[in-house]
């Protein structure tokens, strides 16, 4: 694709232009070149990557997570494009015995939490609610950017999922779960709305293509690390941290992924080539049936990398004049700072009566004029009986 | 790009002379402890004189971080002050430190005379704050929201103070890590990538006893006539290294010790940046020697204390030295010497037994010989505690200490929690203690969380106190002084004011067997099968008697019989 460069040039006037001088690096090649630049057909590319277990000894899905987090935005995709959903933390957890890192190889050779890391739901905020929420985009209105899948009709997602998982379902956190069913209605409302133009699934758990069965929505390609009936293994335990630090599949798919580079021309057929059964004990399997394009034609960037369309101009842009701040009047009364703990002031201070209560005298006269009443209606013979 | 912006502003600057002026400074003092470990607070100040008050549309962003300002401005925020905390501060051990907070997550925000609806905009202003700082701060709702009336005046300047304007929360069971610290050091005009905010690193950071990151933004005076306002944001980092963890128990502490980085330049854009060492119990050098040496001294009043100071300053080439780079090494000759006694601090603890009730405990201790002070203490304890108020207890001594303000509201189910803010007057030398009785809420299975066996928090208590101080403090808040010095204003000079937060509690409450309805499951579906099953097959059943059928020898002979047309045996 053509590198595109563009500087911006100011003029010392008052009136500020602002003109916008572009240049290729190198000129347009051939048609070809061209073509494929536009076949895969997105703009943008979006990432989900979720986390669902708690607690200490689920340490290797946090891994997982962070370990597909960091090959992301190293292959291009930006923060503000990647929703990260960790259910419980690892780094700054009081059982780790080098806090504020999470390591994905033994003897601590690679920390995928690094230093520069935005995690957008992280605790208890990682439900299945939550996670349906920001896939179909039905979240309050309140909800800030880093939290919403900003994602339309021209944006390649990925969905990464990992946790503990059984033939059908997905546990969130040990006290919910998500179905097949649910997920692949998801993923209809998703393509309903135009929410997606591809997307690509990939889940770590056991009996991991339970979940990708019921899929029925067109451009979705799914890999999972096992098969129905078999479970998904972890890799290796560190005797410094005490816990497996990574499940085999998705180690593999990390010494897979370090090899690409934003410019590289693998494709699918070698993403499902990942761990074989030799080196993952269990059989990963995938579905691409709902794909639309040939999955040896589809890049393996076109998902974890990010692709940046520039569209170049010549036109100039007039600047209007700086809005200059009001400076108002001039206060007459000058500001002060407030007194900490003014003890008199709060002594005298009285609370607000906010509960409105009807006076005393109130209530007492209404219960002699019932009795009056009372006594007038049925006599006063029965004032003996009270009395 | 920070050249090239400033380059730009400067054009600009020079053409329209409307612009507002800002100011960036940056600090770190670092304050040897008496047990061996070391207190490091960073201060970032940005001040813009401009207006968001009025409704003044602000456009050009330079040094004051762009989220923030939109933040206040859409929000009519007049002061917000954020803290995220992991440890707790150990007053004993450790003296004061500069910017209190408690641990977990703590937002108070006073609003502008001018919102009309302030639960609705603090419910938007906490979603929008869990975005910038990537924070649960979205669990902040009504339910650990309270008013307080007394406590948290407003730092800033300002002529009413309306508590009706004043929102404050308390999340204590929120994390903070390198996720936390991100955005943090992104709101930065240098980022981390000169200056004093080089040596955050995240490893060694959160590898510490005490880790507290801040952000305020209030406005202030601009100058001693006090007629115009500027704001001020203040980005606060404080962290205490423990001796054990981080110097692997040799008492000899560095800039790279501390940090994994030494520094090599001060940041561009800011008009002062000092480091400052607390030698004032090393007055001729025979307890530690700092290195490299330097000139430089300041005497600060802080906390009601003379401190003194060696300054290095480095904004001057010098500091660094030939090897452009400073590496400041604090090594210890003896240790002696006992610390001062703070005047004041606090504990809390739950006491009682079993799952039903039991008793919240507070102790305020005033470790001043002869003098007795006012503390305001806020409690806010969440609805599923049911306090018994008409069990309050203040003592002090052994008698009845009657606070001199009581405001109490009661909580409202799943609404709003306890709010009880009492003044007391602590005597001199003394424990003050205030117990409660409370009694412990079933909750609803489904408001439970993940892990419910861990328990639940409830937040600090918060002591903000006016105490005695040693030597006389400054007044004058607009003389140029070290930024530690300034945080909290001072009114008069024979006081200051503190506060102190306890610790948070964890209590438990009565969790029901989440494993129950499978449980019920299969033991109602086993008494089914079992008995129904069972006295189906007798009412139903219907009994035939069979042969059994003959052995082998028996066959052939039968099969012979047949054949010879004989009945079978």
């Amino acid at each position: 694709p053509p590198i595109v460069l563009f500087y911006v040039e100011f003029e010392r006037k008052c009136r500020s232009h602002v003109s916008l001088l572009c240049c290729h690096a190198s000129c347009f090649g051939d048609e070809d070149n061209a073509g494929q630049f536009f076949s895969s057909g997105h703009t943008n590319n979006w990432a989900v990557l979720v986390c669902t277990s708690r607690f200490w000894f689920n340490y290797r899905h946090v891994a997982n997570t962070l370990s597909v987090y960091r090959s992301v935005k190293r292959l291009g995709i930006p923060d503000s494009h990647i929703v990260l959903m960790l259910a419980d933390d690892m780094a700054c957890n009081h059982r780790n015995p080098k806090p504020a890192t999470v390591f994905s190889h033994k003897n601590m050779e690679l920390n995928v939490y690094g230093d520069d890391v935005e995690v957008d739901y992280r605790g208890y905020e990682v439900t299945v609610e939550n996670f349906l929420r920001v896939l179909t985009g039905r979240l309050p209105p309140s909800t800030p950017r880093s939290k919403r899948l900003l994602s339309d009709d021209r944006s390649n997602i990925l969905i990464y999922l990992t946790g503990h998982g059984g033939n059908g379902f997905l546990k969130f956190q040990d006290s919910e779960e998500i179905s097949n069913v649910e997920l692949a209605d998801a993923f209809e409302q998703m393509w309903q709305k135009r929410r997606y133009n591809e997307l690509l699934f990939i889940i770590d758990t056991c009996q991991g293509a339970s979940m990708y069965e019921r899929f029925y929505s067109p451009n979705l390609m799914a890999l999972a690390s096992s098969q129905v009936g078999e479970d998904s293994l972890s890799h290796q335990p560190d005797l410094a941290i005490g816990v497996h630090l990574m499940d085999r599949y998705t180690f593999y798919l990390l010494e897979f992924l370090e090899d690409i580079h934003p410019a590289s021309k693998t494709n699918m057929n070698d993403l499902f080539k990942v761990c074989p059964k030799s080196q993952c004990v269990s059989t990963p399997g995938h579905r691409t049936d709902l794909f639309l394009r040939d999955p040896g034609s589809v890049l393996i960037t076109d998902f974890f990398g990010s692709v940046r369309k520039v569209e170049i101009t010549m036109e100039t842009i007039n600047l209007t004049d700086p809005i200059n701040p009001v400076n108002g009047e001039l206060q007459i009364r000058k500001y002060s700072y407030v007194d900490q703990l003014p003890v008199s002031e709060i002594i005298h201070q009285k609370p607000k009566q906010k509960d409105w209560h009807p006076p005393d005298g109130f209530i007492l006269g209404l219960w002699t004029l019932i009795l009056l009443v009372f006594f007038k209606l049925y006599g006063m013979k029965h004032l003996k009986h009270i009395f | 790009p920070s050249l090239y912006l400033g380059s730009i502003s400067f054009i600009i600057g020079l053409s329209s002379p409307g612009n507002p002026k800002d100011d960036f400074q940056e600090e770190l003092v670092i304050r040897p402890l008496h047990s061996g470990d070391i207190y490091a607070s960073f201060q970032f100040r940005t001040v813009w004189e401009t207006d968001f008050m009025r409704g003044n549309k602000v456009s050009h962003y330079r040094l004051f971080p762009k989220s923030l300002g939109q933040v206040i401005s859409k929000f009519s925020v007049r002061e917000l002050h954020i803290s995220f905390t992991q440890g707790y501060w150990r007053t004993m051990q450790w003296g004061q430190p500069f910017q209190p907070s408690p641990p977990g997550a703590e937002l108070w925000v006073w609003f502008q005379d001018s919102v009309t609806d302030v639960d609705g905009t603090w419910k938007e202003l906490t979603n929008v704050l869990s975005g910038i700082f990537c924070a649960s701060l979205n669990f902040i709702d009504s339910t650990n929201t309270v008013q307080p009336s007394a406590s948290f005046k407003p730092l800033g300047i300002g002529n009413e103070t309306d508590h009706r304007f004043l929102r404050y929360a308390t999340l204590p069971r929120e994390i903070v890590c390198t996720e936390n610290l991100t955005p943090w050091k992104k709101l930065l005009p240098c980022g981390s990538k000169a200056g004093l905010a080089v040596l955050l690193k995240s490893e060694k950071l959160f590898h510490s006893s005490f880790h507290s990151q801040a952000v305020h933004i209030r406005p202030v005076c601009q100058d001693w006539q006090c007629k115009t306002t500027s704001w001020e944001l203040r980005q606060t980092l404080n962290v205490v290294f423990d001796l054990h963890n981080s110097a692997q128990g040799k008492r000899e502490w560095s800039l790279f010790k501390m940090f994994s980085r030494t520094l090599t330049e001060a940041c561009p854009l800011a008009s002062s940046s000092k480091i400052y060492i607390d030698i004032t119990d090393n007055p001729q050098g025979e307890q530690f020697e700092v290195s490299p040496a330097t000139p430089l001294l300041s005497q600060a009043v802080v906390l009601g204390d003379r401190r003194t100071f060696s300054v290095y300053d480095l904004t001057q080439q010098i500091t660094f030295g030939t090897v452009r780079s400073l590496n400041l090494l604090i090594r210890w000759k003896s240790s002696e010497g006992d610390m001062l006694r703070p005047l004041l601090h606090a504990e809390r603890y739950v006491a009682g037994y079993g799952l039903q009730t039991g008793e919240i405990h507070t102790l305020m201790y005033n470790n001043h010989p002869y003098r007795s002070f006012p503390v305001l203490l806020l409690d806010s304890v969440p609805w599923y505690l049911r306090l018994y108020i008409h069990t309050l207890t203040v003592t002090s001594k052994g008698k009845d200490n009657k606070p001199s303000y009581i405001h109490y509201q009661p909580s409202k189910d799943r609404l709003r929690p306890h709010l009880l803010e009492m003044l007391v007057q602590l005597p001199p030398n003394s424990v003050t203690e205030v117990t409660v009785q409370f009694e412990r809420a079933l909750l609803k299975w489904t408001e439970y969380t993940p892990d419910p066996n861990h328990g639940f928090y409830v937040g600090s208590s918060v002591i903000s106190s006016l105490v005695p101080s040693i030597v006389a403090m400054d007044t004058n808040s607009t003389r140029e002084r070290p930024l530690f010095s300034s945080f909290f204003p001072c009114k008069e000079e024979s006081s200051y004011f503190v506060r102190v937060y306890t610790e948070p509690l964890l209590v438990n409450l009565p969790t029901p067997d989440f494993s129950m309805p499978y449980n019920v499951i299969c033991l109602t579906c086993t008494v089914v099968a079992v008995g129904y099953g069972s006295l189906y097959n007798l009412l139903t059943r219907s009994f035939q008697i069979e042969e059994p059928s003959p052995g082998l020898a028996k066959r052939i002979a039968n099969i012979i019989r047949k054949m010879r047309g004989v009945p079978p045996l």
